[in-house]
This record gives C-alpha cells, sequence and structure tokens, in this order.
C-alpha cells in the first residue's frame, strides 16, 4: 500500500515538474503567429491546388495577411466571392477578376488527324513528347496520353476516347492552371469566361507553313489572315501562321468562324447559327459543327428542347448584341 | 581473365549477323537531307540557300559556338530547299536537300587510297583540322571530337582510351572498320595521341571479335604505346566510364569528365574519320552504317553518304521485312525507333535494325515487385525504381539528390525489369528535368 502512495506522488510530483518546465520553455520560445492566417485559411476552399502560385492554401493566407492590398493576390477556384470573403476578414479591398476556364488549342481528333505510327511508351505525355513528335503528323497537337486529366484536382477534364482528345468539364474547372503548367505541348489556355459562358477561340498552336500542317491536320490553323481581316476590332493576329483570338478585345460577334476554311475557331456556347438558304449553301460548309466542343453545352442545349419562347429569347439576346457590334464599328470607323 | 567493369551489366544476345558481311559501298542517292543539327551542342548555322551549286565536301552550315560541329555536303548538286523534314528525333528540324547531280569533289580533298603515314601537323594544327572537318564522335552520341582534343587548363591525359567494344547486340559497323581499314585508322590513334600529346593508346574490343583483336594486335605489334585488349562480352561495357574503369582501373567521378582522370576516349570510327581529315584533308561526309534484324534478307554494312534516306538502306537489303514491328535507328539497347522511313542518316547513325512485331512491342506494365534486380544490372551504382519512382511523383530535389545525373541511360534496367515496368523512360524524364533545375539555378 505504502508503495502505492508512493509511486503516484513521486510520478505526480515529476509531472507537475516537467509541466511547469515545458510551461516556461513554450513561453520562452514562443512564435507569434498572426492569427487572421487562420481566419483567411478558414474561408479559402482548401484545395491546396496551387493555381494562386502558392504552396497550397496556407500559403497563399499567409502571404494575403501579408500584403498591403489584395491586388495581385487571387484565388481561382474560390473566386470572387471567395476574395471578397477574404477582404472582409482582413479589412482590405479586394480586386473583382473575371473568371477564367481552361480551353484545349487543339481541335485534331482522331478522325481528322490520322495516326502514322503506334507508340508503346511509358504512358506519359511529357515522356512521349521528349522522345517525339507524336504519333500523328502534327507535332505540336495533343498527344492523348491524358496526362492533364491526371493533374485536375477538380475532376474537370475527361478524356473523350472517341476523338482522344480532353473534354473540359465547364461546370467544374475551376481555372487553376494545374493543366496548363502540366501540358508538354502548351495546349492549354486560361480565359475568361465571358457573358453566358461564350467564347470563341482559335483551337490549334501549330506554327508550321499553312501546307504542312495541312498535310497532318484537316482542321489545323493554316494561317489565311482570313479571320483577321473578318474582324473589325483587331482581336485577332496571326502569328508564326497560327491565328490567335484576344479575348480582351474579342467581342463575341461570331463573323470569324464561319469564314475560317478548316472549322479551327470555336464557338462555345452560342445558340445555334441561322441556315441561311440558296447563296450559302454553295459554299463549302466548314466541318465539325463546334458545339461538339462543349459536350455539357451542347446536352444543356439539346436536353433542354428549345420551345419557341426560348429560341425568341435567344434571337433577342442575340439581337441587341448585333446592334451593340454595329455601334462599336461606326465608333471604330 | 578478361578485363571487365566491376559493377551490374547485363548479356543480351549479340545478334551480330552482319559481322561477316564486308563494308559495301552504297551507290549515290537521288537525293539527300542534311539536317544542319547532326551534333550534340548549338545546331550550326545554314550557309547555303535555295539554288546553289554544291560539290562534296563543300561548307553547308557553319558552326556555331566551341561545342558545334561544321555540316559538309556529301554530295554534289543543286540546293532544293533548306527546309524544316522530319528527321530521326521525329520533329522538324531545318536541314538542306540536295538534288544530286553527278559526283565531283572539292580539289582541296586527297581522294587517293594511299596511306600516308607521316603525320606532319602540329598538335594545335590538328585539333584545328578536326574542327574545320566537323569530326564527331561516331559511337552514336556524336560529341564534337575537337572539344574532346582541347584539353582544358590545369588537366592532362596521360593515356587515349580507344573505344571498338560495339556491345551493342546487332550492329557491326566498328567491328568492320577495325578489320577493313585497320592501318587507317592506327594511323588515326597516332594522329590522335600527337594531338594529346599522350604516349601510350589502349584498344578495348569486346571478346566477341577475335579476328579484330588479332588483326590490331598483329599490326600494333610494332607501334610502340598502342596496345590491344580483349574485353568481356558484357553490356554496357562501351559505355566511356565503363571502359575506363575496365581498362585502366579509374573511376570517373559523379559529374567529372574522363579527362579528370588523365584519360580521353574515342570511337575507332572516330580515329578513322580523323585519319581522313588530317591526310586527306576529306570532311565528314560518310559513315558506316550496319543495316540488320532477325528477318532482314541481307544483313550488311554499307559505307553510307551523309543525308542519304534509311529506306534506300533498307532497299539495298532487300526491303522491309513483312514482320518487323520497329526500325531503330541505332542499337536495341539504346536506340530510337524511326517514325518515318524517309529520314536521313546523319552522323550519329551507327546502324538501322528492324525488329519484328513479336519482339518490338513492350509487355504490360506491371507493379514493381521490389526484387531489386535493377539495382544489380545498374553499372553506375543506382537505384532505377527508386527514381522512376520519384521522377513519377515529381519529386525532382529527391531525383537529383538520388544522383539521376550519373544515369548513362543504358537501358539495362528497363531490360532486365521482370514486371516491364519503363524504368529508362521515367529516370530520362528525370534527369531532363534535373537538368532543366541545374541549368536555372546557375543563372
Amino acid at each position: 500500500m505504502n508503495t502505492l502512495v508512493l509511486t503516484i506522488i513521486s510520478l505526480s510530483a515529476l509531472g507537475i515538474l516537467l509541466a511547469t518546465i515545458l510551461y516556461f520553455v513554450a513561453q520562452k520560445f514562443k512564435v507569434f503567429e498572426d492569427p487572421r492566417i487562420d481566419e483567411v485559411d478558414e474561408v479559402l476552399p482548401g484545395a491546396n491546388c496551387g493555381g494562386c502560385g502558392y504552396p497550397g492554401c496556407r500559403g497563399f493566407a499567409e502571404a494575403c495577411v501579408k500584403a498591403d492590398d489584395l491586388g495581385t493576390l487571387f484565388c481561382p477556384v474560390g473566386g470572387n466571392d471567395c476574395m471578397g470573403d477574404v477582404a472582409k476578414v482582413l479589412g482590405k479591398e479586394a480586386v473583382e477578376k473575371d473568371p477564367e476556364i481552361a480551353v484545349l488549342q487543339c481541335s485534331g481528333t482522331s478522325s481528322c488527324r490520322p495516326r502514322t505510327n503506334n507508340y508503346d511508351g511509358a504512358p506519359s505525355c511529357t515522356i512521349a513528347s521528349s522522345l517525339y513528335g507524336g504519333d500523328t503528323g502534327c507535332q505540336f497537337g495533343c498527344l492523348s496520353l491524358g496526362e492533364c486529366v491526371d493533374v485536375c484536382n477538380f475532376d474537370a477534364l475527361h478524356m473523350d476516347p472517341e476523338t482522344g482528345l480532353p473534354v473540359v468539364d465547364e461546370e467544374k474547372c475551376t481555372g487553376c492552371n494545374a493543366c496548363v503548367e502540366q501540358c508538354p505541348r502548351d495546349l492549354f489556355e486560361l480565359r475568361p469566361k465571358g457573358k453566358k459562358s461564350r467564347r470563341i477561340y482559335v483551337a490549334c498552336k501549330n506554327s508550321e507553313k499553312g501546307a504542312a500542317k495541312k498535310i497532318g491536320c484537316e482542321v489545323a490553323c493554316i494561317g489565311c489572315q482570313k479571320c483577321v481581316k473578318e474582324c473589325k476590332f483587331e482581336a485577332i493576329t496571326v502569328t508564326n501562321f497560327n491565328a490567335y483570338i484576344d479575348a480582351d478585345k474579342c467581342k463575341l460577334c461570331r463573323k470569324c468562324a464561319p469564314v475560317c476554311p478548316t472549322a479551327a475557331i470555336h464557338e462555345l456556347n452560342f445558340p445555334p447559327r441561322k441556315v441561311k438558304p440558296a447563296t450559302d449553301a454553295e459554299k463549302p460548309a466548314p466541318k465539325a459543327p463546334p458545339a461538339e466542343k462543349a459536350p455539357v453545352a451542347a446536352e444543356k442545349v439539346e436536353t433542354g428542347k428549345p420551345t419557341e419562347k426560348q429560341a425568341v429569347t435567344e434571337k433577342k439576346a442575340e439581337a441587341p448584341k448585333a446592334e451593340a457590334v454595329e455601334k462599336e464599328e461606326k465608333k471604330t470607323e | 581473365m578478361l578485363k571487365t567493369f566491376p559493377k551490374g551489366g547485363v548479356h543480351p544476345p549479340e545478334n551480330k549477323m552482319a559481322s561477316g558481311a564486308a563494308i559495301e559501298v552504297l551507290p549515290l542517292p537521288k537525293t539527300v537531307t542534311i539536317p544542319i543539327a547532326q551534333h550534340i551542342g548549338a545546331p550550326s548555322t545554314p550557309a547555303v540557300k535555295r539554288g546553289d551549286l554544291v560539290k562534296v565536301g563543300q561548307i553547308l552550315a557553319q558552326s556555331s559556338g566551341f561545342v558545334s560541329a561544321n555540316i559538309h555536303s556529301s554530295v554534289s548538286g543543286k540546293v532544293t530547299k533548306v527546309d524544316d523534314v522530319v528527321d530521326s528525333s521525329g520533329y522538324k528540324r531545318k536541314s538542306v536537300i540536295i538534288d544530286v547531280d553527278g559526283d565531283e569533289w572539292m580539289e582541296s580533298i586527297d581522294r587517293s587510297t594511299d596511306l600516308i603515314r607521316n603525320i606532319s601537323m602540329t598538335s594545335s594544327q590538328i585539333v584545328q583540322r578536326v574542327m574545320e572537318c566537323g569530326i564527331v564522335g561516331m559511337g552514336g552520341a556524336t560529341f564534337p571530337s575537337h572539344v574532346k582534343l582541347s584539353i582544358p587548363k590545369g588537366k592532362t591525359a596521360d593515356v587515349l582510351i580507344l573505344n571498338g567494344v560495339e556491345c551493342e547486340p546487332y550492329l557491326t559497323s566498328d567491328h568492320r572498320v577495325m578489320l577493313e581499314r585497320a592501318e587507317e585508322m592506327l594511323i588515326g590513334v597516332q594522329i590522335l595521341m600527337k594531338a594529346l600529346e599522350v604516349k601510350k593508346a589502349l584498344i578495348g574490343i569486346e571478346n566477341n571479335k577475335p579476328d579484330a583483336i588479332e588483326k590490331l594486335t598483329k599490326l600494333t605489334a610494332d607501334k610502340p604505346g598502342i596496345e590491344v585488349y580483349a574485353l568481356k562480352v558484357q553490356y554496357p561495357q562501351g559505355g566511356e566510364k565503363q571502359l575506363i574503369k575496365a581498362l585502366i582501373n579509374r573511376e570517373v567521378p559523379s559529374g567529372g569528365l574522363p579527362i579528370d582522370v588523365g584519360t580521353v576516349v574515342h570511337n575507332v570510327g572516330t580515329a578513322l574519320a580523323v585519319y581522313e581529315a588530317v591526310q586527306k584533308n576529306k570532311p565528314l561526309l560518310e559513315r558506316v552504317v550496319t543495316v540488320t534484324g532477325r528477318s532482314v534478307s541481307k544483313p550488311a554494312n554499307y559505307l553510307v553518304r551523309l543525308g542519304t534516306p534509311v529506306s534506300q538502306l533498307i532497299e539495298a537489303s532487300g526491303g522491309l521485312p513483312e514482320d518487323t514491328g520497329k526500325v531503330i535507328n541505332g542499337g536495341p539497347m539504346m536506340g530510337k525507333a524511326l517514325n518515318n522511313l524517309d529520314v536521313a542518316v546523319t552522323k550519329g547513325t551507327s546502324g538501322i535494325v528492324m525488329i519484328p512485331q513479336d519482339l518490338s512491342q513492350r509487355r504490360e506494365i506491371k507493379n514493381c515487385i521490389r526484387c531489386a534486380r535493377c539495382t544489380v544490372v545498374c553499372p553506375m551504382g543506382l537505384e532505377p525504381y527508386l527514381l522512376m519512382t520519384l521522377s513519377e511523383k515529381a519529386m525532382w530535389e529527391n531525383v537529383e539528390t538520388n544522383d539521376v545525373m550519373d544515369c548513362i541511360e543504358c537501358g539495362s534496367c528497363s531490360y532486365t525489369c521482370p514486371s516491364d515496368r519503363p524504368l529508362l523512360d521515367y529516370i530520362r524524364l528525370g534527369k531532363g528535368t534535373v537538368s532543366k533545375l541545374i541549368r536555372s539555378r546557375k543563372q
């Protein structure tokens, strides 16, 4: 009995002694951490995707607290709402940014870009790209091995087994930049989501001469400059035989897409074009309806079964834009 | 006991079917495509334009730096295009395309077959000539030879090593050079010795070429300083570092060059090219290429003008066998599959190997079973399974600390892996990324 009491007392005394030492040591070596970092961390999405350019959400929270203003800091996953919350916590002002979304700048589906050889090496785009020009006639196009799908933290990319190209899920894509950085051929670009998620872009990055491109891929941008001539806003530039649409200047007037002889200009989420009779029918119609590229949007249109009402509203939606375009034209003149 | 390197190595089936085939001169092609980057280092600058008439031996592209090499025309005719053409890398690279018309050589080139034994040039003149003639390492790595011959300040070489190992299966081009052009090659060795100011040269030959060993031993009997050694048949015996270890038992430090241990290694084909450059003023415009494969009707060794399309070589050997799965540029261990048979023979093309379908396809990748066979066979003492996993997970700093830069890319690990894992593919990826990181850190 005596031993038991002695043990309890001695161990308790030891415990108290060590606790006291630890308390003072902890006081002595205390690291001050701004409590606001935790608060900011709370409101961030916690995806740790690195899309903001910092190592994880915690790193971004620290940067937010340290920064004088939130001008350059932006969380692409949380978007404007999240940045508003961060601003509220810190009492700083957040800069509103248009949400961005990834687009694939390659339209070479397996049907328009025939395979010239079979790749059976390691299943990695980076490795294949460092080995050779790829298994098709285009050395700039998608390698179809899906490294972008692997790096996407938000399940927003999927390989389409039929086309052999990755498809961006607009609902899920946060514009975190992971695929842009991963793609060894630099085929992804972050573009402003645009009104009603409508976007126009050139889906080709091939910088060879037009004739050479055409051999490898039917739908390559051949640098013919037709879209440049058509564009009233000087939004399209051609460098290295490859057109690029500047999203800041583009007014989404849709005039460039129909003139493209290879259908390399893709339009997303626009209402279907009115089919003009007679004169247009004689012209070679652009191949592959671009709506194919955005299955989510396409599904919406198809499953929604546009009633007459919707069709009318869509026409209305288009009409003011056309006017705006005309006004713009006058201004530029 | 035969000399060999102490660590790792494999012994793939040798399949040297073309070893008995004497070197044949391939007829001139109708057009040649000469890439302006055929070597390691900076691509050369084109010196001709469309419509120019060129002679054999005329400069097509000027070297654009110290680690670069001149490119000469291998034929005479008219330049039809200077354009981007798919080369053996599978990417489009700038090339000069020439329509062949006759065979008119530059007057400065001595085309006689007489042996010139007397070496009249001084050391620096030899290096200058090697540079002018665009000589690069003929073993396949195509490192400009004049760089190896210019010894940096503070370093000295005391022995020259000649690489006649040819450890790659199938390839026999060096073997045939040693047999048929032995005397010229040995003068080339003496020229290299003079350029490096060394008194001793060792020729290493794998023991599966007894005729070459015998012939060279006989010929070197009266040449003081040159010795011939038979080496054990073990891949990668011809790796520079392995060969140095086997012959003179010195170990090149990690990240170092052979000159750090007082030696310089040249291929026997390079020695022949140096002889022709120095004694005959003939630039590097042709090379010996082995064309072989299990089902090839006529395995052969051809003396080919650079720029000749690969398809012409295959045609000369009886056409592409029906069961071909891959056509490999180089040997089957380190070579690269071609995706286009119109690519040109370049300075580094040592062989064209046609591998049948059943042997060429990669098998399904299975899980690592931790058998450590890759570690056992790695001649550099690395841990390939670990490097692959780290590369896959993009842990580049760990890849670097596990000495990925020491990998010689011999492929022994991938060859031996029972789970058919693409070890070398990922290690190469790691090596590439780490070297980029190192470069960016230096800046």
